[in-house]
């Protein structure tokens, strides 16, 4: 059913009793076109993109658990676009343009929140990394703006700009357009939208194995049974080692755990999204008056989905250093998501060396705000065999050449990004 | 007979008790709510005081703004919450019932307006049937632009329940940790118990207790312990307990979330309590506490049951109600209603009828399952089979409507009542059991989740281990207080007897999840009170494929306000389960994630906070440089002289007169913050050749010289000076910002990868204070101060290094610049800093010598082309910074092999070179961009960056630094700076990286 | 979570830094054909669940680089090592 004034109207008038379910449960046939594995976000716009744009629809979406139950639920809700280097802007441009138009697209309102994301800066050296990359920003056609100390007290009452502060503040860099998405319906809009045209989205269906002839992919084995298809694309960041192992794929990717953090709810007194140059932190309010916070990776591999106390210590120094109002305002939940952590901080949206079989994750920090532009370029490379332009920077082989994509110049170990 | 007090305090607290309790009747605790002055006693809660001052309403819910009275009496509170404190003291959401009174104590009302009986925003539940759940992701959508100038704005407006402090917080926090053997957390009889078994062992135990008062629910009950009154008992015991060297009684203290190996987060509520009595006090102290054995007796928690209008105010869950009588003497109702489906509420209906109420019993189950019974006295009415329907009232509940369980559709009778207490059972509380990972399971015998089997080091006893008799919880908190102590090496000691307790009624249980939707139309059965979650929104949730407990959890926001479902999960997943036709055991639990109860942010931080967030680094000349008018820059965690302003000079006009002094004369700077390493062993020439691109192992005795580190991929690291200063002994200098890192490095090197090496070393940084003397008067100013060092050019060459004196001091002078000026960095016990930058001050005054700061540094180095941190990005390989001659050939070090990567070597590469303005007089910014082409965009329109930029006294006009792609070949070429942000666009000129003495001339002087 | 230094005994979480995976030597690589070794040494990474060889340094006491044997799926340390020992060991 479209949503529509009238439909909801009519469902109000009867309690709501016939709003039909938002997507099938099928049973999974047998062959396919496409198999994605992974129903998280960037999965189901896979699925989304290549029913949208390539009239491919005999799909499958395997996802071991329920829908949308990795990063995508797990995450801080930021989306902005502004990457220093080229390849990682040009995608990640893409990504908000598609954000800005997909709840039109899915006729599921996803709440974009374009508040402005800000980075404040509190030295000269930060202010002109700042310039450089604001500088980089726009030459790429990305909205930036440098802002002064007087204009970050005015987008950011809370933040301490007293000459006081630890790390006094001197500025900031805006990318106007930059803000929040409520994190589930951007899994749930997906699947309702690409079930709609026709993929079949099957959960608890996880994928067991990858049947490989002669170099070239045939299908998976799964808990319900074998299932057959020419192209397998597999979208499991957090689990990405694990299940491209079955493939007998080795990845330049470790699993890192990146907590997130949640205040309770209170009447708003942030608008933007601010992050701070002295410290790995991040803040955003929700639209239901929770802070969000993110902090530092707790800096070792792991798959378990839980932070530790040090690093939750860590974001609420940040918290009261740079928001001293904040003080008394009082956590409510922590929670840590698996990333997939790269040696440049960079993600894959690539080819393997087995024929017909696709990968895409290591997303490191990007994972959310990069979720329809991975779903639309990572359908362009299965529908095509061809990279997409806005991702063919992210190829597994260019740490074999050198030509990373090294967004902050970090070394090579993926925990240090 | 009613015992209701008479007399003069009836006009303050109406609803008080004559006699029980713990409160304290000697005091008079004043305080106001909403404006409204009341009095109550020291040992209330908010929420009690308010109950015997007969308020009820006190607050509203999140989405339709329904009024809302106490629930609960503790901190699974989800509705009573209310902001306390004024200005930076303010304090949102706190929960009443988790308030202790005290003289001064000002608490308000939240999420209404303009009063919190009469608020405007309850014509939301107007809109109700618009507002189902997930009735957003449907709508606002049209026209588009309609949802950022006006949907959005207002949903946003409507957010949140209490507002943050207008004014930084006074108080202080502190972060205190805890080491034991034992932890047990809850000190109720089974946390007792287990407590005083380990303790006897002689085991280390520290006990946790979030409530102002040890007993947990024996507080609240009206029950004989060996013969006295139970919370008397507890007390008792507490005392005992707490004078005992190895026990470490923490009250007021939540556990809030547990962690990998048995590390445990609590907050101890230290002085919020004592009002003005607590200044001096940190507020709140945040515990680390890390245990060998966790005993968890963390109780259980009551759920309600749910039916239309069961969020009203006077409704309350039924053990709730007894503890406000039994432990506060404060009566929430007379004319009493207890809905049940459980034995343990027939406690509740006996305490009332011995406090003066009538009270009649609603039962779902058949008289033949009920045993709780036994407990009332005649002429107490209870409807077997029958369940409360639908409770009528606003601010007050008037009536509950009952109706046959065989036949809920029908309603049978009306009662009018002032209180409603509801038990729909207890649930164990799991969260520190289920934080590291463990999965509660259903446990059909006590209707609710259960652990399985225990993790190694975890006992579980009382309540939170579904065990509700309260002599098996004393009997099972003794056995694994006993066995943690066990655990830990404790010799087994002879144990106190166990006390005996009164006989009472077995706790049996029939689920009543919910009325079968035809009663409850209006759709208003609460499950989730405070963010105002519905039967009628779980149907939906689950008609539109949302009803995996997850989905459902998160498409309706159940259990995500500040209680975290403490009250409403269980339910919720039992009507999930019953709507979708599978079992609960399957349907299975969300996950418990830490924080159990919300914690402040200031505790959390501790007093790592404001101006202590970070350690701030002073150099030994610090008080020198402030003496002086330094501007001081952060540099990492240090303070560094920017630049010396004298009067009437601004930033420009200053730094132009410290470059032109030491180019001209002489100046000197402060280098303290340069990590400095030792190194000593016959290996440490061999290990520095193993980091470094260049060679130090064939340099000779009383040499420096500079030297570049790689990572391992290839980019360049860090770069600084190496001295050897014996045949084993060098001497290193490493960047400020890197400083710990390149000691990492050199220890994981050396550790791992070449332990066979004998050379030791370690960070001296601290151990030395550093200045570097420069301009042509350098050696004059020197020769006049320094003892024991021949400083003549012949005698002390560039690159060289000797041990003297200045004044007392011992001063170890190197020979080397980056001023590229003759230059000296002189190092000297950091006590003896000050001292000697004195003395080179005073010797130097006749040449005019003059303090510079990191700004005129910056513009020397760049003059001639030193690479700093900017170039230093982490991206740059050494060739890309023109130090690819210094690559060695013959030996392996660190990095060596994939900076010959492909994809580093050939070109496309950015280079670093200089850049002046075509026209004298432009100027251009560090962050600039270099294009080729005015205003294009695009991924290839940028070909660089400046990295630095500064206005260059000895070529009268700006210079700078850049990484130019294919820059080398490229000199003479015109190119644009842009920076797009400042709208500026100027022309340059690329040329090589040295501006000023290329042949290195005057640092030979 | 704590660590068990050898040389410190049981320290918490906060004093330790993380080194990555400890169950590669480097390449001894003299010459450029190793490059295949100097890749898979510096950017693969075998990130498995459950048993993990990692590094670890007590930053915050002896300095000492530890080898600790660590599932990461519990989080649960089975072995501590002192680096220096292990890699010496190695070498023999």
């Amino acid at each position: 059913m479209r949503y529509s004034l009238s439909s909801i109207i009519r469902n109000a008038a009867s309690g709501h009793r016939h709003w039909p379910k938002v997507w099938r449960n099928p049973e999974p046939q047998k062959s396919y076109d496409v198999v994605i594995v992974g129903g998280g976000g960037h999965g189901l716009a896979t699925a989304y993109y290549l029913a949208r744009n390539h009239g491919i629809t005999n799909v499958a979406v395997l996802e071991k658990g329920y829908l949308g139950n990795g990063n995508i639920g797990r995450n801080t809700t930021i989306v902005r676009s502004n990457y220093l280097c080229s390849e990682n802007s040009q995608f990640y441009e893409h990504s908000l343009k598609l954000w800005e138009g997909l709840s039109a697209d899915l006729n599921y309102n996803v709440m974009l929140s374009q508040r402005g994301a800000l980075n404040v800066f509190h030295t000269p050296a930060q202010r002109d990394a700042a310039i450089r990359r604001g500088n980089a920003f726009s030459l790429n056609g990305i909205d930036s703006v440098l802002v002064s100390r007087e204009e970050v007290k005015k987008l950011a009452p809370l933040v301490d700009c007293s000459p006081n502060a630890r790390f006094p503040v001197l500025g900031g860099l805006l990318q106007p357009r930059g803000g929040s998405v409520r994190h589930d319906a951007v899994a749930w809009g997906f699947a309702r939208a690409a079930d709609t045209r026709g993929v079949d989205i099957i959960q608890n269906c996880e994928v067991t194995g990858f049947r490989i002839e002669k170099g070239r992919v045939r299908g998976v084995e799964t808990s319900r049974g074998p299932i057959r298809a020419n192209k397998v694309g597999i979208v499991v960041a957090g689990r990405s080692t694990l299940v491209a192992r079955m493939a007998g794929l080795r990845l330049p990717i470790e699993s890192h755990v990146l907590q997130c953090f949640v205040t309770e709810p209170v009447k708003p007194v942030l608008d933007t999204v601010v992050m701070f140059a002295a410290a790995h932190f991040s803040i955003v309010q929700s639209d239901k008056g929770g802070l969000v916070f993110n902090g530092d990776l707790d800096g070792y591999n792991s798959y378990a989905q839980r932070g530790n106390m040090p690093v939750m210590s860590g974001v609420a120094e940040s918290a009261v250093s740079f928001m001293p109002r904040l003080s008394r305002l009082r956590l409510l939940r922590h929670w840590g998501g698996i990333n997939d952590m790269t040696p440049d901080g960079s993600p894959f949206i690539t080819r393997t060396p087995v024929k017909g079989l696709f990968f895409n994750g290591g997303w490191c920090y990007g994972g959310f705000k990069g979720t329809p532009a991975s779903g639309w370029t990572f359908a362009h490379l299965i529908a095509n065999d061809e990279p997409h332009p806005f991702a063919a920077g992210y190829t597994l082989s260019r740490f074999e050449t050198g030509r990373v994509i090294n967004e902050n110049g970090a070394g090579p170990q993926p925990g240090k990004h | 007979m009613c015992l209701l007090t008479k007399g003069c305090e009836m006009s303050t607290q109406p609803n008080r008790l004559a006699s029980g309790g713990q409160i304290d009747r000697s005091t008079r605790v004043r305080f106001t709510f909403d404006g409204r002055a009341f009095e109550g006693h020291t040992g209330d809660t908010l929420a009690s005081a308010l109950i015997a001052n007969g308020v009820h309403l006190t607050g509203r819910s999140f989405k339709y703004h329904r009024p809302r009275g106490i629930y609960t009496c503790g901190s699974e509170e989800p509705n009573a919450l209310v902001t306390t404190g004024e200005g930076g003291r303010t304090e949102p959401n706190v929960p009443a019932t988790m308030v202790e009174i005290h003289d001064g104590l000002v608490a308000r009302s939240q999420n209404r307006w303009p009063s919190l009986s009469f608020d405007l925003m309850a014509v939301n539940s107007l809109l109700k049937p618009f507002f189902p759940a997930g009735f957003y992701y449907k709508t606002f959508m049209w026209p588009r632009s309609f949802w950022y100038r006006l949907y959005e704005p207002a949903i946003r407006r409507a957010a949140g329940l209490g507002t943050v402090a207008d004014l930084p917080d006074p108080d202080d926090y502190e972060h205190a940790h805890a080491h034991c053997d034992v932890l047990v957390v809850g000190a109720g009889p089974a946390g007792l118990m287990a407590a005083r078994a380990a303790a006897e062992t002689g085991a280390r135990v520290v006990l946790a207790d979030d409530g102002a008062v040890p007993g947990g629910h024996l507080k609240g009950e009206n029950i004989e312990v060996d013969g006295q009154d139970g919370g008397m008992w507890a007390r008792a015991v507490c005392d005992a307990l707490a004078g005992r060297d190895n026990v470490q009684f923490l009250l007021r203290t939540s556990v809030f979330g547990r962690y990998d190996g048995l590390t445990f987060g609590a907050v101890e509520r230290v002085s919020d309590h004592l009002g003005d009595e607590g200044a001096g006090l940190p507020r709140q102290r945040r515990w680390t506490i890390q245990a060998r054995q966790f005993v968890c007796t963390t109780g259980a928690i009551e759920r309600p049951l749910v039916f239309e209008g069961n969020d009203r105010p006077r409704i309350m869950l039924a053990g709730a109600a007894r503890h406000y009588v039994n432990h506060y003497a404060a009566l929430p109702g007379r004319s009493v209603v207890v809905a049940t489906n459980n034995d343990d509420a027939y406690l509740t209906a006996r305490d009332f009828v011995h406090a003066g109420a009538a009270v009649t019993v609603v039962d779902s189950r058949d008289e033949k399952h009920v045993s709780g019974n036994a407990l009332l006295p005649e002429g107490v009415g209870v409807h077997y089979g029958h369940c409360v329907a639908q409770a009528s009232g606003r601010t007050h509940i008037s009536s509950a409507r009952l109706a046959d369980i065989a036949e809920p559709d029908h309603i049978r009778a009306e009662l009018s009542c002032d209180l409603i207490c509801t038990s729909g059972g207890w649930n164990p509380t799991l969260h520190l059991l289920s934080h590291c990972g463990a999965r509660p399971k259903w446990n059909a015998a006590i209707a609710s989740f259960a652990m399985g089997k225990a993790e190694e080091g975890v006992h579980v006893a009382g309540g939170a281990a579904g065990t509700f008799d309260l002599q098996k919880c004393i009997e099972e908190g003794a056995r694994v207080g006993a066995a943690a102590a066990k655990a830990c090496g404790a010799k087994p000691a002879r144990a106190t007897a166990l006390p005996t307790v009164e006989k009472r009624p077995v706790y049996g249980i029939q689920t009543l999840w919910r009325l079968p939707d035809s009663v409850s139309k209006a759709g208003a059965a609460f499950v989730d009170f405070q963010n105002d979650v519905t039967v009628a929104d779980l149907e939906l949730a689950d008609r539109e494929g949302f009803g995996h407990a997850e989905h459902a959890k998160r498409y309706t926001t159940l259990g995500m306000a500040t209680d975290q479902g403490k009250l409403a999960n269980v339910n919720a997943i039992g009507i999930l389960s019953e709507m979708r036709g599978t079992p609960v055991s399957e349907t299975g639990t969300t996950t418990y994630r830490p924080l159990f109860t919300p914690m402040a942010l200031g505790t959390l931080a501790g007093q790592r906070q404001a101006s202590e967030f970070r350690a701030t680094r002073r150099s030994a000349m610090h008080a020198w440089h402030e003496k002086h008018g330094a501007v001081f820059i952060e540099a990492g965690l240090w303070l560094r002289p920017y630049y010396y302003p004298r009067k009437g000079e601004d930033f420009a006009a200053a730094v132009k007169r410290e470059v032109l002094t030491v180019r001209a004369g002489v100046g000197m700077v402060d280098v303290s913050t340069l990590g400095k390493i030792e190194l000593k062993g016959p290996d440490a020439g061999v290990f520095l050749d193993r980091l470094y691109i260049n060679s130090f192992s064939k340099m000779k005795v009383g040499r420096a010289r500079y030297g570049v580190m790689l990572r391992e991929d290839g980019m360049v690291f860090d770069d600084g000076t190496v001295t050897r200063l014996a045949e084993d002994q060098y001497f290193i200098t490493v960047t400020t910002a890197n400083a710990s890192g390149v000691l990492q490095h050199m220890e994981f090197c050396h550790q791992v990868h070449w332990p066979e090496l004998d050379v030791q070393f370690c960070s001296v940084t601290e151990v030395w204070a550093a200045m570097a003397v420069a301009g042509p008067k350098a050696r004059d100013v020197l020769s006049r101060v320094v003892g024991g060092i021949d400083v003549s050019s012949e005698a002390f060459p560039l690159q060289s290094v000797a041990d003297g004196t200045i004044g007392d001091a011992f001063a170890r002078v190197f020979r080397i610049s980056f001023s590229g000026e003759l230059a000296y960095e002189i190092y000297t016990p950091a006590n003896c800093g000050l001292g000697v930058w004195e003395a080179i001050m005073a010797a130097g005054a006749q040449d005019g010598i003059s303090a510079y700061g990191t700004e005129a540094m910056t513009v020397m180095r760049t003059e001639k082309g030193h690479v700093a941190g900017p170039e230093l990005d982490g991206r740059t390989t050494a060739d890309d910074l023109g130090l690819g001659r210094m690559m060695s050939q013959r030996k392996d070090y660190i990095g060596r092999w994939l900076a010959q990567r492909s994809g580093l070597t050939g070109t496309g590469r950015v280079q670093l070179v200089g850049l002046k303005p075509v026209k004298g007089g432009d100027t251009f910014r560090m962050g600039a961009h270099l294009v080729t082409e005015p205003g294009e965009i695009g991924p290839d329109v940028s070909q660089g960056h400046v990295t630095t930029s500064v206005y260059s006294p000895a070529c009268d006009h700006f210079i700078g630094l850049a990484l130019l792609k294919d820059g080398r070949s490229r000199a003479g070429e015109r190119v644009l700076v842009v920076s797009p942000l400042h709208d500026e666009q100027v022309e340059a000129e690329v040329t090589g990286p040295v501006f000023v003495d290329p042949d290195g001339e005057r640092m030979r002087g | 979570m704590q660590i068990h230094c050898p040389w410190c005994g049981p320290r918490s979480l906060d004093e330790f830094e993380y080194g990555g995976d400890a169950s590669k030597t480097r390449p001894s690589g003299k010459t450029q054909e190793n490059m295949e070794a100097w890749v898979d040494y510096v950017f693969l990474h075998d990130n498995p669940a459950g048993r993990h060889r990692e590094y670890w340094q007590h930053v915050g006491g002896c300095r000492s680089w530890l080898i600790v044997t660590r599932d990461t799926r519990t989080h649960e340390i089975s072995k501590v090592e002192l680096a220096c020992a292990s890699s010496r060991k190695g070498a023999k």
